[in-house]
């Protein structure tokens, strides 16, 4: 469980993360999405405490990260950027953590097997793929068992195998009723992975639903092609229908469904040429969305 | 608990109760990711090497040189000192190994691993200032009693050598290994202050090196209040063999003000380290 209460931080005049609110909730994957620059990675660090909060406080599983006696044993995180010395093996480097915590020496094997890097687990990290980095971060995450999960763009340079893997990884987590919490700037990746979805952009609050509440938000329609497109439309508007002719014979119809229309027509002997639900993708809606809070844009 | 187990995810070692960070465990730690990096071994190694080399070579030189100098020049030869000079070279690369126990976690993002093991921070200071300090007060005294014994073999073949027993001697070779352990332990305070290899490297030769250089061109009335409480100036009077019995700071006050100096550094890179953003 991760609540963070009305949380801001400025880094001299720039203001990363401005008023957040939310909460993460166990035994589910929580996505975190938002364009670049959103805040995520600063909300996620002041999560562990590595930020401090320029107002506002960050509560992991009841407390403050750092008052926690085993922090390792409550948050396990992976941070966007290597946080591991390069010159160390992938086993020294989870070892040290390790010993932090009296965590026992066959964990770290064990991490190490689980996150598949036995090959290469004496081996110093400098010479580690950005996957091979990826996965390192996810066995130091995984390192005390923690109740609660950050992982941040924990799919940045995996390959299609590595993705997979870290998606039914994030699901099993959540099954085993653990708190994971999962940034990405992707929607199209979350969509596949998270049940609940927080989406922020320049540092504010800009959705915080869940996957079924965000897709039934979404913009449904429906495109029909009539030759007797006017008369069709004259039938079908009505209280919460909205109808718009988009060209001679084409009509977009929201709020009602296809085979409602096709009734319609059918009663009013109107012959339909084409009759085709249109869906955004959570894709399209996500930009929409976000699109007033993205900070580089190419001029258009 | 089977649907549990089968998880790839769950823990087959069930964590014992006592999981937890104490500073004990974080010097632990510390400890071993002093022995897992390459760069301890080099910077060690490379500071033994420094100090038996050119103290033999000081004293090999000085032996040979002996029957030709003038009376004059040969009261003047100090062997316990000879022998010692390779601490000039020894405190750069163990200056140099101080800063990067700490900059190079910054330099590699590792300190937010660390920072996020011990998330008081305070333990990662201790930590790495005492695995540091205990660790290369072992082998600086290693490098030093060898040098010393190296050097002094070579002085014995025009019997200028000198035993541990003679005056200051003991001191002197002792000190020296106190002397280096020191230099780094400020190379780690600055490194904490100030984060980065170059600039903490820099720092820590400014200070060491070129601040008594510039004690040298103060006028005297001035000097001689300032100069004595320079840090090397302070530090070096405990490995000095003989000192001036004239000196403002002796051996070990010397000392210990070399040693507040690394104490200032690294309660400043604590409360830094405390305070800020990692």
């Amino acid at each position: 469980m991760i609540e963070v209460n009305g949380v801001t931080k400025r880094y001299g005049a720039k203001v990363a993360v401005d008023d957040l609110s939310f909460t993460v909730r166990p035994g589910a994957v929580t996505g975190f999405l938002g364009p670049n620059g959103a805040g995520k990675s600063t909300t996620m660090r002041m999560i562990l405490g590595l930020d401090r909060p320029t107002s506002g406080d960050v509560l992991v599983n009841g407390r403050h990260y750092a008052e926690h006696a085993a922090p390792l044993r409550e948050v396990g995180a992976l941070l966007e950027a290597k946080a591991v010395h390069t010159g160390r093996s992938a086993y020294h480097h989870l070892l040290a953590m390790a010993l932090t915590h009296g965590i026992p020496r066959r964990r770290v094997e064990e991490v190490i097997d689980l996150v598949g890097l036995r090959e290469v687990a004496r081996k110093r990290v400098g010479g580690f793929s950005l996957g091979m980095g990826q996965r390192l971060g996810v066995a130091a995450a995984l390192l005390g068992d923690p109740a609660t999960l950050i992982l941040d763009e924990p799919v940045n340079g995996l390959d299609p195998e590595g993705v997979r893997w870290i998606r039914n990884l994030l699901r099993s987590l959540a099954s085993e009723g653990r708190t994971v919490f999962v940034s990405s700037h992707l929607m199209s990746e979350m969509a596949l992975t998270a049940d609940h979805l927080i989406v922020v952009g320049r540092g504010k609050l800009i959705a915080n639903a869940s996957m079924a509440e965000f897709t039934a938000m979404m913009d449904a329609s429906v495109r029909v092609r009539a030759r007797e497109a006017e008369e069709l439309r004259e039938r079908l508007v009505g209280p919460g229908v909205t109808v718009e002719l988009i060209a001679p014979d084409v009509l977009q119809v929201h709020g009602m469904d296809s085979s409602a229309i096709g009734l319609v027509a059918c009663r009013h002997a109107i012959a339909l040429d084409e009759l085709t639900p249109v869906t955004a993708s959570l894709e399209d809606a996500f930009m929409d969305m976000t699109k007033d809070a993205v900070e580089y844009r190419e001029a258009s | 608990m089977t649907a549990v187990a089968s998880k790839p995810v769950a823990a087959r070692t069930a964590l014992p109760d006592s999981v937890r960070v104490t500073l004990p465990r974080v010097l632990r730690a510390e400890w071993s990711k002093f022995w897992s990096l390459r760069s301890s071994y080099f910077a060690l190694g490379g500071m033994v090497l420094a100090m038996i080399v050119f103290g033999g070579l000081f004293a090999l030189v000085t032996a040979n040189q002996y029957p030709t100098m003038p009376p004059a020049r040969q009261a003047a030869i100090d062997p316990a000192q000879v022998s010692l000079r390779g601490y000039a070279i020894a405190q750069l690369v163990i200056g140099v190994l101080g800063v990067l126990v700490v900059t190079g976690e910054y330099a590699t993002g590792m300190i937010r691993s660390s920072i996020a093991a011990a998330p008081r921070r305070w333990p990662v200071l201790v930590g790495k200032a005492v695995i540091f300090a205990g660790i290369t007060l072992v082998v600086t005294e290693i490098a030093s009693f060898a040098a010393f014994f190296v050097g002094q073999a070579f002085l014995a073949s025009q019997h200028l050598d000198v035993g541990l027993g003679a005056d200051g001697v003991l001191r002197g070779v002792v000190g020296t290994g106190l002397y280096l352990t020191v230099v780094g332990l400020v190379g780690t305070g600055i490194g904490f202050v100030l984060r980065s290899t170059a600039g903490a490297v820099a720092t820590l030769f400014g200070l060491l090196l070129v601040l008594p250089v510039l004690g040298e061109a103060l006028p005297s009335d001035w000097g001689d209040k300032i100069n004595p409480y320079l840090p090397s100036n302070a530090g070096q009077q405990v490995l000095v063999v003989h000192p001036d019995a004239a000196a403002t700071l002796g051996p070990w006050a010397g000392f210990a003000v070399f040693c507040g100096y690394a104490l200032l550094a690294l309660l400043v890179g604590g409360y830094l380290l405390r305070r800020r953003d990692a």
